[in-house]
This record gives C-alpha cells, structure tokens and sequence, in this order.
C-alpha cells in the first residue's frame, strides 16, 4: 500500500487560537503571529526551532512566510509550500507538512491561517475586491456566468445543492436543522466560541431569516477574525514534547472527476453530492486502514450546515438520501453515535477557514474539548468541497 | 449599519446590473447573445458540449470548437430565492430569484426566471430563453416559464 507509508509517521504536538471576535482590532499579520506563538507555547519549542511553514493560498490570504520569517525571526526554512483554494487546504496544508517532516526535510512545521473576515474582507458580501473597488466594473472569469444574476456568494451557490437534495430525497428543513443545534448546542459549551452559551432550538432555527431559500441565516458560517496554528513533527520527536502527540493517521486530497467551482460544477452529473469528497475518502480510510465505524467524532467543514449533510452521505457514514435520517435524534450531538463539530463548526465557534476544525480534532484526541467525546481514539476532519479538497484521521495513538 | 465593506452610492446614482467581462475565451458565448441567440460551447471533433468556455475539450483535448446554437428550452434543475441584497442594483429587487436552468442539450446555465412569481418556481418547471439588453455589448439569458403559471 503505497499510501500508507505515512501512517502514524508525524503528529501535531502544538495548538494555539486568538481570540475570535467580530473586530480583532488588529492586522491579519499580528493575528497570524500570536497564534503561532501560542501554538509553538503549547508544544513546548521555540520559534526560532520552526524550519518549516506551509501555508494555505486563495484571493484573501494577506500573511506570507516572508512575513512568518520576518515577525518569528524564523532562522531558516528547508520546506515551504502552499496549497491552494482557502477553505478546501486546511487538512493537506497540515498533511504536507507532516510529508516534509516525516521524510526528513524539516523537523517543526508550522500551519497556520490568519484572518479578520468580519471587520475587513467579507467573502460572503458582494466582492469588491474582485472588481478592483468598483460595483460597476465588468466582471471577469466564471463569475461573469453569476453575478449578472445577483448569484454571488457562496451561500448562493450552496442553496442549488441543497434544493436538489431536498427535491431527490425528501430531504426537510428539519434535516438541515437538526446540525445547526447540534453546533450551537456544542458551542453552547465552548468558551471561544462566537456562540457560547448560546444554544438554539428547533423551533429557533425554523423561525431565522432566509438567507438564499433553501438556506437560512443559522445554516452559514460565521465570518470572524481570528487566528489558528498547529506545529507538526515527527512522532520521534512528538514523544518527546509536553503534551500527548495528535498522530496523522492519515491524510488525503482529492478534486473528483468532472470540474470544480460553480458553473463547471453545476453540470456534474448529480447536485446530490461531492465528488472530491467520496474520493479523498475512499483514499483517506485506505491510508488509516480503518472502517468508517471506528471514527469516534467528526470535525467537518460546514461553512453551510446543509452541506455537512451531503458529506455525512459523501464520506460513506450513511448511503446516498439518507442523510436526512442519519442527523435525526441527537446523533450527530454529544453522547449520539457520531458527534459533529464538538468546537460549534464555522457555523457557530468560527469561521477561520477550517484550521478551527483541526485544532478542535487535536483537542478530541488529547481529551480536553469542552464537548470531550469519551475516550476518543480516531477524528476526522474535512476541509471545504467544491474545491480541491482534503481530509485527515488524527489518532490519539 | 454600515461597514467598512458596505456598498454605498449617492441617491441619484442608478446602479447598472453587473455586466460580464468580454474575455478571450468566453467572447463567442457573449457575442452571440447580442444577436439574441443561445450558444454553447461545443467540440468539432468528439461533439461534447462545455459550459462554462474553456479553450480545449476536456474530453478528447481538441482545440477545435463552436458555438453552437441550442433550442433555448429547458426545464428548472435547482433554484433559489434569495432575500438579501448584496449589490445595490438588487436593493429594491428582493427577494428575487436564481435558478440553474437544465437545456435540452444537457448543460446547465444560471440564469433568472422572469415573468413567474418566485412562489411558482419548482424543479422540473418548463421554460424557455428570452432575452435582456443590458447594455450596447451585452444581452443577457433570462428564462421565462414555456406555459403561463
């Protein structure tokens, strides 16, 4: 098996977050600096010992390793990379640099995604930046087959995906409601959480504003400012470190067959589902040589709660349509079969692009998540679909 | 409330529907379109049609293409009614109505139902291309329902 030459061969030793807020008060640069801080803090190494950055890369990252080096004192890198497309990297940016540490060409690798996405750029708002500042300026690429049709954001894009698994399934709005209380009821315990304390019911969740029918205010992620970064090394070197190393079991990508981003998307053969997600899948659970039962918790990228449903169905915990039953009766909440998003997701922790979910994923396997799951031995964490996506199974041992 | 992101005009400005940028490879879809007629992208050599443009058949990687003109009819595959204004030309539009139309040719495009209440919106609707100027370059694709709702 050639994928599982990385089994078990790197860990994640360090975590740290900011704050996450509506208006951090400060640059996306600082952001990135504190977190990375804490997590080389929590991982016990200095920054200065970092030989190693990979990076995420879309239209709205600010923080490059130029700067990384510049505000760490970073002495030198001997593996720097991005991977690209925002929301889908998280996992593989982590995954590339447990490649480059467990093969020897780094020894501590730092990921990290820093961003103030509510009090400067809003990817969920009409995108000016995309237009050079103007409202009016003729727009470019495959957006020019949506915007002139008012179809600009994410959440727009979403709603098509979730009508039609409506329409083929019977799939209700109670489905897709039964995964916002399961976020809010976990960020309900979580102190970071942009919602803590702040469960909702099922009553609440029918009762919130439409956003882009079928999707509703409480399905979106929260635009947020903050900062997340993880420190990956060896498991030689993890042993040695103050807390109990989160090993990569495994780690994947995948793109699917037939086209990415909306449009090209949009003429796959079905809306019911993700393509890149049944293949990294199908190639993660190979890797970790695992059955979907073993996992313990799930931390999937939902920067809309219908969509997580559709990966419930794409990662192979359920078939195809029954999704819909499969987050009914508390299963996907504390205490159920497959808790999801015990951090509250990007729907109601943070939107911070997804590196949340890693962190969270870390927590689960040290046992110390403000929603724990009881002995949690195996966690899978996603990274956004409808891009070249990425997934990781991290292990306690 | 306003933030620093939030689009603001003075109240005499009549902001215009954003307009498609006349690009190199998508320049056929649009020019046709003035003409008033619907295209696609279409492979001379294997006959698959692509949407949205790319300049090379992902099929059989010929660089040989049409713009093939196609009937306008077709039927709703998915939709959505959105009711929050992101662009100020949509201010006093809410909520108004997206939909992703399945041709008779089997591509999907995006476009807008007009003439129909979005109430009477659902899957499977049958409809047909009507067009929209919206400037001297550009008409756009709208769909109207093909029997009166």
């Amino acid at each position: 098996m050639k994928a599982r030459a990385l089994q078990n061969k790197a860990a994640i030793v360090g975590i740290g977050c900011t704050e996450f807020s509506r208006n951090s008060g400060r640059s996306e640069y600082q952001l990135a600096l504190e977190a990375a801080v804490a997590a080389c803090a929590d991982a016990g190494i200095s920054p200065h010992e970092i030989d190693c950055i990979t990076l995420s890369s879309y239209q709205s990252e600010t923080v490059d390793e130029a700067e990384l080096i510049n505000g760490l004192g970073i002495k030198n890198l001997s593996f720097l990379g991005s991977v690209g497309h925002g929301g889908g990297a998280p996992c593989a940016v982590v995954g590339h640099a447990a490649l480059a540490v467990a093969t020897g060409m780094a020894n501590y690798a730092l990921c990290l995604r820093a961003l103030n996405s509510r009090s400067e750029f809003r990817y969920g708002q009409f995108d000016k930046e995309r237009n050079k500042g103007e409202v009016e300026a003729p727009i470019p690429w495959f957006y020019a087959f949506l915007h002139p049709y008012g179809s600009f954001t994410p959440a727009h894009w979403a709603a098509f995906w979730a009508r039609r698994h409506m329409h083929e399934f019977g799939t209700k709005p109670e489905h897709f409601g039964a995964i916002a209380v399961a976020a809010r009821k976990h960020a309900a315990r979580n102190p970071n959480a942009r919602f803590y304390k702040q469960p909702i019911t099922m009553d609440d969740y029918l009762g919130c504003r439409m956003v882009a029918d079928p999707i509703r205010l409480f399905d979106c992620c929260l635009e947020t400012d903050g900062a997340c970064a993880v420190i990956v090394t060896s498991a030689e070197r993890a042993k040695d470190l103050r807390h109990p190393p989160s090993y990569i079991r495994a780690m994947a990508q995948g793109t699917g067959g037939s086209g990415l981003f909306p449009i090209t998307a949009f003429n796959r053969e079905r809306l019911t589902g993700m393509e890149e997600t049944i293949r990294m899948a199908d190639f993660l659970f190979e890797m970790a040589d695992l059955r979907r039962e073993d996992i313990d918790v799930a931390e999937l990228y939902d920067h809309f709660g219908p969509l997580v449903l559709l990966s419930i169905e794409d990662l192979g915990f359920c078939k195809r349509g029954e999704g819909g039953a499969f987050v009914e009766g508390g299963r996907i909440e504390l205490g159920g079969e497959l808790p999801i998003n015990t951090h509250g997701g990007l729907v109601a922790e943070a939107y911070i692009h997804g590196f949340n979910h890693i962190v969270e994923g870390v927590r689960q396997t040290r046992g110390t998540s403000t929603a724990q799951v009881e002995g949690a031995q195996h966690v899978l964490v996603t990274s956004a679909d409808g891009v070249p996506t990425s997934g990781l199974i991290l292990s306690r041992s | 409330m306003t933030s620093p992101t939030d689009v603001t005009f003075p109240s005499e400005h009549k902001v215009q529907r954003p307009r498609p940028k006349l690009e190199r490879d998508s320049r056929g879809y649009w020019e046709a379109l003035r003409k008033h007629q619907l295209v696609i992208q279409r492979c001379l050599e294997c006959k698959a049609f692509r949407h949205h443009p790319r300049p090379m058949c992902p099929e059989c990687h010929s660089l040989q293409f049409e713009w093939a003109p196609v009937s306008g009819r077709g039927t709703v595959y998915s939709y959505s009614v959105i009711t929050q204004s992101l662009h100020p030309y949509w201010t006093d539009k809410i909520p108004y109505n997206v939909v992703l139309v399945e041709l008779e040719e089997g591509i999907r495009i995006v476009s807008s139902l007009v003439d129909c209440p979005n109430e009477s919106i659902h899957i499977g609707m049958p409809v047909s291309v009507v067009f929209e100027d919206v400037s001297e370059e550009i008409s756009l694709p709208m769909f109207k329902p093909l029997r009166p709702e």
